[in-house]
C-alpha cells in the first residue's frame, strides 16, 4: 500500500488517463459481452424457459438497482435522520427540531422557499412570453437557440459566467471588469458588493437559475402552442380580441396542462439546486439553500443525522409535486 | 391537393397577420441579453491575462488583443496535486460514456418488459417507478456511499460484500445509472408502449420469442427515443457536479471537469484568466452536442413534458 502511494506520485497525467481508459474499455466490453451472451443463450432455450428468463434479463436488473440505489437508501436516510452525528444513538426528533430552530438553518429554509417560489414563476412567465412572441414569427430559430443555450451549460459553468458578471472592484481607481458594476456606474450609481450583501445576493443567484430554466419553459410551451388549432385563434381574432386578450383567454387555457408540467418540473429542479450556490457564494453571506446545507452537514461537518434530516425535509417538500404529476398521469391513462 | 395548398396559404396569411414587429424586437432584445454573459466570458478567455484583470471585456472591441495563452495555461500546466485540466477532460469522458450507456440499456430493457409482458401488478410497478423520481439525489447520497465503502451487512450476514471500488469510476457509474433509471424508463416506456400491437402479434405468430422480438422489432423501432434520451443523459452527466464530487471520493484521478472548475472558483476566485478559459473548455463539448443535435434534444424534452 505504501509502495503504491509513492509510485502513484510519479504518475503523469497520461499514465492516469491510460489507466482510466483501460478500466473504461474493459467495463464497456464486459457490459456488452454479458448482454450479447445473455441474448445468445436465452434465445436458444425453449419457449417455456424463455417465459421466465425474460423477466430475469429485462426487468430484474433495473428493479434490483432501483431497490438498492433508491428504495433502500430512502429507508436508511429516514432512520439516520433520527440518529446522532455518527449514527450510533437514536435522538428522536432532535435533528428536525434543530433544523427549524437554529437561526442559520431557518435562513436556509427561508431562502429555499424564496427560490422555489421565484424561479418557477419567473422562468415560466418569461419563457411563456417569448414563446408567444415568437409563435407567429417567420424565423424564430436563432432567438430560441440563444435563449435555450444555457440549458446545455453546467450549473458550475453558469456559476463562473455570472460571477464574472457580478464581479465587484473594491478599488475605485481601477476599472470595473464586472458588467453589472460597469452598467450601474454608467448610469451614475454606486455598485454594491453584489454577492456579499444580503438579501440582494440571493436574488442575484436566483437570476442565474431563471436564466437557465427560461429556455426549457420556452421550448416546451412553444411546442404546446403549436398544437393550439389555428381556427380557434382566427375565430378569436375575428371576434376582435387583441393579442393580449387572446393570450389570456385562448392561449393560456389551451396549454394549461403543459404549463403545470413545466412549473412542477422547474419546482423540483429548484428544490435540488446545489451547484449554483456552491460555486457562487459557497452558501455564505446568507445565501444558503437546503441542498447545499445538506451537503455541508453530511460531508463537511460529517453529521449524518442533521444531513439526513435536511434530505428528508427536501423529500417531503417534493412529494406533493410528484404526487400531483402521478395523479395527472393516471387521469390521462384512463381517458385514453 | 388543392385543399391542402389552400390551408397552407391560409396559415401563411395568418402568420403574417399575427407577427408583430414590436413582439419580434422584444424577443430579439431578450435573446441578446440572454447571450451577453456567455459571450463576455468567451471574449475574456481569449484576452491576455493582464487585460482581463484590469479592464472590462467590452473594451476588447476598441483594443482587440487576442491570446490563447490562457487555454494553454489552464489545459496543460499543472502539478501532481493540481493536475492540468486536460486530465480532467478525459476523466469527464470516462465518467460520461458508461454513465450514459448503462442506464439507457437497462431502461430500454425494463421499458420493454413493462410495456409488453403480461404480468400481475404491471401498472402498479410502472407508476411506482415513475414515482421514484420523488427521491432526490441528496436522499440517497449517504446510504449509497456507505454501501460502496462497506458493503451491506445485516447482523453477521453479508448481503453485499465490500468490493473495494471506492476511488474508482465504478461508484460514479453505478450512481448515475441508478439516478437516471426512473426518468429513462418512463420516457422510453411512453414510446415503446406505442408500437402497434399488430406488429408485435404478427412477430409472435411467426414464432418470435421475447428475445427475438426485442432485438428484431422493439430495439430498431426505439432508436429515435433512445437517441433523444441519450443526448439528455449525456448533458446531465457531463454537467453534473454532485455525483462526481461525492462518489469520486475526492480523488483527482477520477474527478470530472465540473469538480475541478468548482474547486478553482473556490481557491482562486480572482484568477479570471484561468477561470474563463477553464469554464469554456468544460462547456465546449455540451455546446457542440447541443447545437448539432438540438432537434433531438428538444424532442426528448417534449416526450417528457408535453401532453395532448
Amino acid at each position: 500500500m505504501m509502495q503504491f502511494a509513492i509510485f502513484a506520485e510519479r504518475k503523469t497525467p497520461w499514465d492516469i488517463i491510460g489507466e482510466n481508459f483501460t478500466l473504461l474499455a474493459s467495463a464497456l466490453l464486459a457490459f456488452a459481452a454479458v448482454i450479447v451472451l445473455l441474448f445468445l443463450v436465452a434465445g436458444r432455450t425453449n419457449v417455456k424457459a424463455q417465459e421466465w428468463l425474460k423477466y430475469l434479463v429485462f426487468l430484474v436488473p433495473a428493479l434490483l438497482l432501483l431497490l438498492i440505489g433508491l428504495i433502500y437508501p430512502t429507508i436508511r436516510t429516514i432512520i439516520l435522520s433520527f440518529m446522532d452525528a455518527k449514527s450510533e444513538n437514536f435522538v428522536g426528533f432532535d435533528n428536525y427540531v434543530w433544523a427549524f430552530t437554529i437561526p442559520e438553518i431557518v435562513v436556509v429554509l427561508r431562502n429555499t422557499a424564496v427560490w422555489v417560489f421565484l424561479v418557477p414563476f419567473l422562468s415560466t412567465a418569461i419563457g411563456l412570453s417569448i414563446a408567444y412572441m415568437t409563435d407567429r414569427m417567420k424565423r424564430p430559430t436563432v432567438i430560441k437557440s440563444l435563449i435555450f443555450m444555457p440549458m446545455a451549460i453546467s450549473f458550475v459553468g453558469a456559476g463562473v459566467i455570472w460571477r464574472f458578471v457580478y464581479n465587484f472592484e473594491p478599488n475605485e481607481n481601477r476599472a470595473d471588469i464586472g458588467l453589472l458594476s460597469a452598467i450601474v456606474k454608467f448610469f451614475g450609481g454606486t455598485p454594491p458588493n453584489w454577492l456579499l450583501e444580503s438579501p440582494g445576493n440571493t436574488y442575484l443567484l436566483i437570476a442565474v437559475m431563471v436564466w437557465i430554466q427560461t429556455g426549457f419553459a420556452m421550448v416546451v410551451l412553444s411546442a404546446a402552442m403549436k398544437n393550439v388549432p389555428d381556427e380557434i385563434v382566427e375565430a378569436a381574432m375575428l371576434d376582435g380580441a387583441t393579442p393580449i386578450k387572446r393570450f389570456f383567454r385562448v392561449t393560456i387555457p389551451m396549454i394549461r396542462a403543459t404549463l403545470v408540467v413545466v412549473l412542477t418540473t422547474i419546482i423540483i429542479g429548484t428544490l435540488k439546486v446545489f451547484d449554483i450556490v456552491r460555486t457562487m457564494t459557497g452558501g455564505n453571506f446568507q445565501t444558503n439553500v437546503i441542498a447545499n446545507e445538506m451537503y455541508s452537514q453530511a460531508f463537511r461537518q460529517m453529521n449524518y443525522g442533521t444531513g439526513s434530516a435536511l434530505a428528508i425535509i427536501l423529500f417531503v417538500a417534493i412529494i406533493p409535486v410528484i404526487a400531483y404529476n402521478v395523479r395527472q398521469l393516471r387521469l390521462e391513462r384512463t381517458e385514453r | 391537393m388543392t385543399a391542402s395548398v389552400a390551408t397552407v396559404r391560409a396559415k401563411r396569411r395568418a402568420k403574417n397577420i399575427f407577427s408583430s414587429p414590436i413582439a419580434s424586437a422584444v424577443a430579439w432584445i431578450i435573446a441578446v441579453v440572454w447571450t451577453i454573459p456567455t459571450f463576455g466570458l468567451l471574449v475574456s478567455s481569449i484576452r491576455p491575462e493582464k487585460e482581463i484583470n484590469s479592464s472590462g471585456w467590452w473594451t476588447f472591441f476598441a483594443n482587440p488583443n487576442v491570446s490563447f495563452e490562457n487555454y494553454q495555461k489552464v489545459l496543460f500546466e499543472g502539478t501532481t496535486t493540481n493536475p492540468p485540466l486536460f486530465q480532467f477532460f478525459f476523466n469527464s469522458l470516462a465518467v460520461t460514456l458508461p454513465a450514459v450507456i448503462f442506464p439507457i440499456t437497462l431502461a430500454v430493457f425494463a421499458a420493454y418488459a413493462l410495456a409488453w409482458f403480461d404480468f400481475k401488478g404491471r401498472d402498479t410497478l410502472f407508476f411506482g417507478i415513475f414515482a421514484l423520481q420523488v427521491v432526490p439525489l441528496q436522499l440517497a447520497l449517504v446510504p449509497l456511499l456507505q454501501l460502496f465503502a462497506k458493503g451491506l451487512q445485516i447482523g453477521d450476514f453479508t448481503i453485499i460484500p465490500d468490493f473495494g471500488i471506492t476511488g474508482t469510476y465504478i461508484p460514479i457509474w453505478i450512481a448515475h445509472t441508478i439516478f437516471a433509471l426512473p426518468l429513462a424508463i418512463f420516457l422510453l416506456h411512453n414510446f415503446i408502449s406505442q408500437i402497434p400491437r399488430e406488429l408485435i402479434e404478427a412477430a409472435r405468430v411467426d414464432g418470435a420469442g421475447p428475445f427475438t422480438l426485442f432485438s428484431k422489432i422493439v430495439l430498431p423501432l426505439s432508436v429515435p427515443a433512445i437517441a433523444s434520451f441519450l443526448i439528455f443523459q449525456f448533458l446531465w452527466v457531463w454537467n453534473d457536479l454532485l455525483v462526481g464530487l461525492t462518489f469520486g471520493a475526492g480523488s483527482k484521478e477520477v474527478a470530472p471537469m465540473t469538480v475541478r472548475i468548482a474547486e478553482m472558483v473556490g481557491t482562486r476566485g480572482s484568477g479570471w484568466e484561468v477561470l474563463t478559459a477553464g469554464a469554456f473548455v468544460s462547456m465546449a463539448v455540451p455546446l457542440i452536442v447541443f447545437f448539432a443535435l438540438q432537434r433531438y434534444f428538444v424532442r426528448g424534452l417534449l416526450a417528457g413534458s408535453v401532453k395532448g
